[in-house]
């Protein structure tokens, strides 16, 4: 019954304003069209006006509301060491763009207020300036130049590879519907072959166990298991997917790139805080005590009042970044930034998935009572 | 009385100086016209083959937008029950054990797929480009009609066969296609990854390429229109500048849409002959796929080579459009024509190689991208160029505020604002961050989505008493600028905050993450501005079709007082444009204000001692 009044109030209201349209262009036979068009001018006018200050100070104050929500402000500095650079760069475009936007909405709809048509006015015959147009041509161009400049100069650091002998963790994200399936290296630091066509239930990432160096290899397919990494230290992540696109999103830390099955891709990156840094800054104080940041003072479960707040409950999350299906919004992971000592500790504790799950079964090859099936 | 004189003056004219090319010698009252099926259906009519495009490009509009509607209600709401749908969307809708309804996942994607295939293909291309295109190339020429009518009719019923087998698809019991209107594969191509790669992805592939089918037929027309038939004294350097636009945008798709085809070919391949141009290395479903070798990156080169200069389809006739409605209605000639031109050259030029800057962070080599930032970011300079020569265009003039103009400066705000996000999201260093996030979303929509949609309606706001006969209503057309205006900053502005704050697009739910389910009043009150955004296109349509037979009456012939050869034609035009001679142009299109006089139309010859400037 309510969806029926809401549905009948609407469409009275649609029959009103048609019915408003048709009066006003009786109202302008009568009035004579010109006189009209001169009140439209005026009314018009000062509507566009009206928007420009409305607008540009609603961006403003906008943008300011929502500083603390945004990665890069507020409490979300980056949590890696190239996102700073990034987050720069993002500031400076902003910052020149900004004035671009600036200047031309208040030109634009200055200069449709002030020349709006009037009687008597004439507008005036300007078809063109060589020097104006040159100047705006060239000022864009500048800007740009240096824009390109600082990106491109950014973006070939932060993409390259790790380079030969350098020390750095390699880990592998191999993308699947609907999960992340991560791999480390284990003892050897090394991760092991893989073929795809080896995939079935037991062996998830089609892991060569032929191939001794993925013996010592941590395999987790579980979501609820947490991901921890070093501070401090570079970090490769082989990309790989096992069936559709993919992309390893990791937001705090800057950090994107596609899943390509059959191309295996990588990111690098060095995180540059803990998670628990990163949660003292999301709980911060301000120096009369109260929270900087209020919203994450809340409880981090509605239901428990008395729970967690959500800074100390705060994680960083591994989503999925490239369309892939049905299940596309739910590929999250929990990543925790450690110490290196905590991390060594951590990693000391994982066992191989060779070990715990293959090593004596049919699969295995190295089964001695199995025969050699695994290898057939 | 002064009407009279005028209708005369244009009439003297073109006896006076008019190309006579014995129309009436083989034309005896138009045969072509003589009854209701070759008149208003199989029309070769360039005027009518338009109104079919544009009447066309509504209904899938309003189809379009329709579902953009009820995946914002999702997205927005929830918690809500949206089970009223049922009646609707059927099974679509899934009804939990407490009794709310929500979209399926399945059919959210498929809605968002839909939205941006709809939208991109068959509004803003079809719809905006096919229907000016073809309504003002002859006219603004001085042509009879196009050089093929034959092809041109084809055109619009390869574009009509195109919308049947999509709105077919929409009723499949796996679902349209659900993949994203860019279609990557592997997940295109294996019905296993997703319900809508079966019987859906086959509908869309097949949809898409009869649509380009049309979209060459017309664009062949259009090329040949500009380049040979314009009327004497037409020279390149005379034309308006939306036919210059028009005429740039059927190259670029004459040069782009066919390697979409060719993506399509290998995609129709790997789907239904077993190759495996975009396939490798998967195993789906249990079972490891025997295809190997193929890249999924190749079909994004194809298909961005197409997707880039798409959106330059789609802009160009919008700034043509934008660059004549201001010019006309601020009463002084368009700021920097030649600039114009070469910045419109310059674009599409630029156009073609820029297309990877889609794919930075899809695996291609990053050396790679290094060039394609420096070629995307060159694109602001005429861009810049453009946007300033339309705001001098206003300064100094004697503005006419109506729908048409009012659209046409509110083009002129969307396209600064999404422009300048452009500049973030071509600089692939800031790109890492921002991309597949909604800073992307909200960055498209406003720069080719909204403006092109303003481009449209200023469009047609303007030429309507060309079209008809008769005026739109200027006060619901004004409700519509200023309604549409600010939902669609309301909608849009605000997404920007939320990719920068990282939340990717194309989510079903925001809830699973912690970092992006903390903007649920925003996505709130997104939802409501598009909703009513939406009723505000409703008005409009109503409007339109109002207006059609109920509009109040074009009285004189040149309402606008403008100088284009389409207002010479008489206030019904027939097949054949002019009864009589054609006219011959005499000097370009923008004396507005010149020494003093209003306006001069295109077929005055030059005064005594008078030059011509431009």
């Amino acid at each position: 019954m309510t969806g029926l009044i809401i549905v009948l109030c609407v469409l009275m209201i649609g029959v009103i304003i048609v019915q408003v349209g048709r009066v006003s262009e009786l109202a302008g036979r009568i009035r004579g069209n010109e006189e009209i068009q001169r009140d439209n001018n005026n009314m018009n006018g000062i509507i566009s006006l009206v928007f420009m200050v409305v607008f540009l100070i609603s961006t403003i104050v906008s943008a300011w509301y929502y500083k603390n929500s945004m990665l890069g402000y507020g409490p979300h500095e980056s949590a890696s060491l190239h996102g700073s650079t990034l987050d720069y760069i993002f500031n400076v475009t902003l910052f020149f763009t900004a004035i671009v936007f600036f200047i031309t909405h208040i030109a634009l709809f200055w200069f449709a207020y002030k020349y709006r048509g009037q009687k008597g006015r004439k507008a005036i015959f300007l078809s063109h300036d060589n020097r104006l147009e040159l100047i705006w041509t060239i000022i864009p161009a500048v800007v740009m130049t240096f824009l390109v400049v600082g990106g491109l100069d950014a973006w070939n650091e932060v993409m390259a590879d790790v380079g030969e002998g350098e020390e750095h963790i390699e880990i592998e994200a191999t993308g699947m519907q609907f999960a992340w399936m991560m791999r480390y290296p284990g003892e050897d630091g090394l991760l092991g072959r893989k073929d795809y066509t080896l995939i079935n239930s037991t062996n998830p990432l089609g892991m060569d166990w032929t191939d001794t160096k993925n013996h010592d290899d941590w395999v987790s397919t579980a979501a609820g298991e947490i991901l921890k990494l070093p501070v401090g230290k570079k970090v490769r992540v082989r990309i790989t997917s096992r069936d559709v696109l993919h992309n390893f999103d990791l937001p705090h830390f800057r950090v994107k790139m596609d899943a390509v099955p059959g191309l295996p891709t990588y990111f690098v990156f060095t995180p540059s805080m803990t998670t628990e840094e990163y949660r003292q800054n999301l709980g911060a104080l301000k120096k009369n005590g109260e929270p900087k940041y209020p919203e994450w003072w809340e409880p981090s479960d509605p239901d428990e009042p008395d729970g967690p707040k959500r800074w100390e409950a705060f994680m960083f999350e591994l989503a999925c970044a490239e369309l892939c299906g049905n299940g596309h919004y739910s590929m999250r992971r929990v990543v925790d930034i450690v110490s290196q000592e905590e991390f060594d500790m951590w990693a000391a504790g994982l066992q191989g998935y060779y070990d715990t799950t293959i090593k004596g079964t049919e699969e295995d090859p190295f089964n001695t009572s199995g025969g050699l099936s695994g290898l057939n | 009385m002064a009407e009279i004189a005028i209708k005369h003056k244009d009439d003297v004219l073109i006896e006076e100086l008019g190309y006579d090319d014995h129309f009436h010698d083989h034309h005896h009252g138009d045969k072509y016209q003589s009854n209701f099926i070759t008149h208003y259906i199989f029309s070769q009519d360039h005027k009518v083959i338009g109104k079919q495009f544009l009447i066309t490009g509504i209904f899938w509009g309003i189809i379009g937008a329709a579902m953009s509607v009820i995946f914002r209600l999702q997205l927005g709401f929830p918690e809500d029950s949206i089970a009223w749908l049922q009646p609707f969307l059927g099974k679509w809708i899934t009804i939990n054990s407490e009794g709310i309804g929500s979209l399926n996942a399945d059919f959210y994607y498929a809605l968002v797929t839909m939205h941006g295939t709809i939208l991109v293909f068959f509004v803003l291309t079809a719809g905006l480009s096919g229907t000016f295109s073809n309504i003002l190339i002859p006219l603004q020429c001085g042509a009879r009609d196009m050089a093929s009518p034959l092809l041109n009719m084809f055109s619009y019923w390869f574009f009509f066969l195109a919308g049947a087998v999509m709105f077919a698809s929409l009723f499949l019991s796996t679902g349209p296609f659900s993949g994203g209107w860019t279609a990557y594969p592997p997940l295109s191509i294996l019905p296993q990854a997703s319900s809508g790669s079966g019987a859906g992805m086959t509908l869309w592939a097949l949809s898409l390429v009869f649509f380009v089918v049309s979209v060459l037929l017309g664009g062949i027309n259009y090329i040949t229109t500009v380049l040979n038939l314009r009327t004497k004294g037409m020279g390149m350097w005379r034309l308006p500048l939306t036919i210059w636009a028009f005429f740039i945008t059927a190259i670029i798709a004459l040069l782009s849409f066919p390697v979409l085809v060719s993506a399509f070919l290998l995609t129709i391949c790997d789907r239904e002959l077993g190759t495996s141009f975009f396939l490798s290395d998967i195993y789906i479903a249990g079972e490891a796929l025997e295809r190997v070798g193929g890249s999924p990156i190749l079909f994004q080169h194809l298909f961005w080579f197409l997707g880039h200069p798409e959106v330059y389809i789609i802009i160009l006739p919008a700034m043509g459009i934008v660059s004549e409605v201001l010019s006309v209605h601020s009463r002084k000639p368009i700021f920097g024509y030649k600039a114009m031109v070469f910045s419109i050259l310059a674009i599409a030029f630029l156009s073609f190689i820029v297309w990877a800057h889609h794919m930075f962070m899809s695996g291609v080599n990053p050396f790679i991208s290094n060039f394609f930032v420096v070629f995307t970011l060159i694109i602001a300079v005429p861009s810049a160029v453009k946007v300033f020569n339309w705001i001098t265009t206003l300064y100094g003039g004697n503005i006419r505020f109506n729908s048409a103009s009012l659209f046409g400066i509110g083009f002129v705000s969307m396209f600064i604002s999404g422009g300048l996000t452009g500049i973030f999201l071509g600089n692939s260093a800031i790109d890492i961050q921002m991309h597949d996030t909604y800073f992307v979303v909200a960055h498209f929509h406003i720069v080719m989505g909204i403006a092109a949609f303003f481009g449209m309606f200023a469009g047609i706001y303007h030429w309507f008493p060309k079209m008809y006969g008769r005026f739109m209503n200027e006060t619901l057309g004004k409700l519509h600028f200023w309604g549409t205006l600010v939902s669609a900053y309301a909608i849009f502005w605000p997404m920007h905050y939320m990719g920068i704050a990282g939340v990717p697009r194309r989510y079903y739910s925001f809830e699973t993450f912690d970092a992006f389910s903390h903007f649920d009043d925003l996505n709130k009150f997104i939802t409501i501005f598009a909703i009513l955004s939406f009723a505000l296109q409703l008005l409009f349509v109503v409007n339109f079709f109002y207006s059609i037979w109920k509009g109040k009456k074009m009285t004189t012939r040149n309402p606008w007082g403008a100088n284009t050869l389409e207002w010479t034609t008489p206030i019904n035009t027939g097949h054949g444009n002019w009864p009589g001679k054609i006219p011959t142009v005499q000097r370009w299109a923008y004396d507005y204000g010149k020494d003093g006089i209003e306006f001069t139309t295109q077929i005055t010859p030059l005064r005594e001692g008078e030059e011509e400037v431009h």
